[in-house]
């Protein structure tokens, strides 16, 4: 009795840790399956378009959209109201002589003042509006063809829109955008920069491509 | 506190302030030059106005922090720069100013408006002009002011 006792036991515990040992490498595949299912839904174009979209709900983010505008003026605030002080974008972007860009924005926030600030800081070109004259945002299949039309992109093709993301100072800047002069924090972007620059590395794995009309 | 070394109308200063300090109140307070006034407070008015590194800038948001190497030039030194001495000649002869507090920052734009631009159009002058404000509704007299000194820069 001893004897088979002892026996049981032990088939128990072989049992338990083949079950175990099974169930492990079960989930374990089940991850791997779902990363590599990740990974090539990304490069296929419905992957692609589901990052794009992720990147797209950045792109028009206050902090992003209010330096890409169709008019004569930027934006600031969450509710995206004309810049005050009468700015204006000038023949480079930059503002006028007396009225620059620089004339407030630093090479970094101001916090003690709520100035935010980068390096070059300046409106994007009319060619990278993602707006209309009446500041009505661009549907998603505009964005995304203005954005891959290397004649307005400034000739980026996907790895310099990628290296754009990842490195361009005023992309860094709307993920770190610090205080208001009232001395609340900015609203952030709906994905973090990391978050950011991987949809985007998946949407141009895929080939950027672009939603339909509209 | 921190300890800054600037260069303000061509002389080296050294100041000992909180790093958050807006330039304006370096000038002002630390510096004892009160030429550059405070307006809003919030880069509204340009009553603040200075160049810095020969930009006209909004002294009253930059933290002493972040002037860095850059030259400060404020309306005391106007008199001894030709086109300053242009431009406050013509606010003279113009009879400009009437209450006067917005007009060092006037003469401040007005002069990096004409360093860049010598022959401003209206356009010009409106949109470089446009950030100073003149509680006194002395625009018109500001405007034919700098033509003036354009043309007598010529």
């Amino acid at each position: 009795m001893r004897a088979s006792s002892l026996m049981l036991r032990g088939m128990s515990v072989i049992l338990v840790a083949c079950g175990a040992w099974s169930a492990l490498t079960l989930a374990g595949a089940a991850r791997q399956d779902a990363s590599q299912k990740s990974k090539a839904g990304a490069s296929t174009r419905a992957g692609g378009l589901a990052a794009w979209q992720q990147v797209y709900s950045v792109l028009t983010h206050p902090r992003c959209i209010n330096c890409h505008t169709a008019t004569n003026y930027p934006q600031q605030g969450d509710d995206r109201h004309r810049h005050f002080a009468n700015v204006v974008r000038g023949p480079a972007g930059k503002g006028v002589p007396a009225l620059q860009c620089v004339t407030c924005h630093q090479e970094a926030n101001a916090d003690s003042t709520g100035v935010p600030g980068a390096h070059n800081w300046y409106l994007a070109p009319l060619s990278m509006k993602w707006q209309d004259l009446n500041d009505k945002i661009l549907s998603s299949a505009e964005v995304c063809r203005a954005i891959t039309d290397r004649s307005k992109n400034n000739n980026l093709d996907g790895a310099g829109l990628l290296k754009h993301h990842e490195e361009e100072p005023l992309v860094l800047w709307a993920f770190q955008p610090s205080r208001r002069i009232d001395g609340n924090l900015r609203t952030l972007p709906p994905l973090t920069h990391e978050q950011f620059v991987e949809v985007t590395r998946q949407w141009v794995a895929a080939g950027t491509p672009c939603p339909q009309n509209p | 506190m921190e300890t800054y070394k600037l260069t303000v109308n061509g002389q080296p200063r050294e100041v000992t302030v909180d790093p958050g300090t807006p330039l304006l109140w370096v000038l002002r307070e630390e510096l004892k030059m009160t030429g550059t006034k405070y307006g809003c407070g919030i880069a509204a008015c340009g009553a603040c106005t200075v160049h810095l590194g020969g930009v006209a800038t909004r002294s009253c948001v930059v933290p002493v922090s972040l002037v860095g190497s850059r030259p400060v030039l404020t309306i005391e030194a106007m008199a001894e720069d030709p086109v300053g001495r242009a431009v406050q000649d013509a606010w003279v002869s113009h009879d400009v100013v009437q209450c006067g507090y917005c007009q060092s920052g006037q003469i401040m734009s007005a002069v990096a408006l004409l360093k860049s631009t010598p022959k401003p159009t209206d356009v010009n002058i409106e949109e470089s002009m446009g950030g100073n404000l003149c509680r006194c509704g002395t625009y018109v007299r500001i405007r034919e002011a700098i033509k003036a000194a354009s043309q007598q820069l010529k």
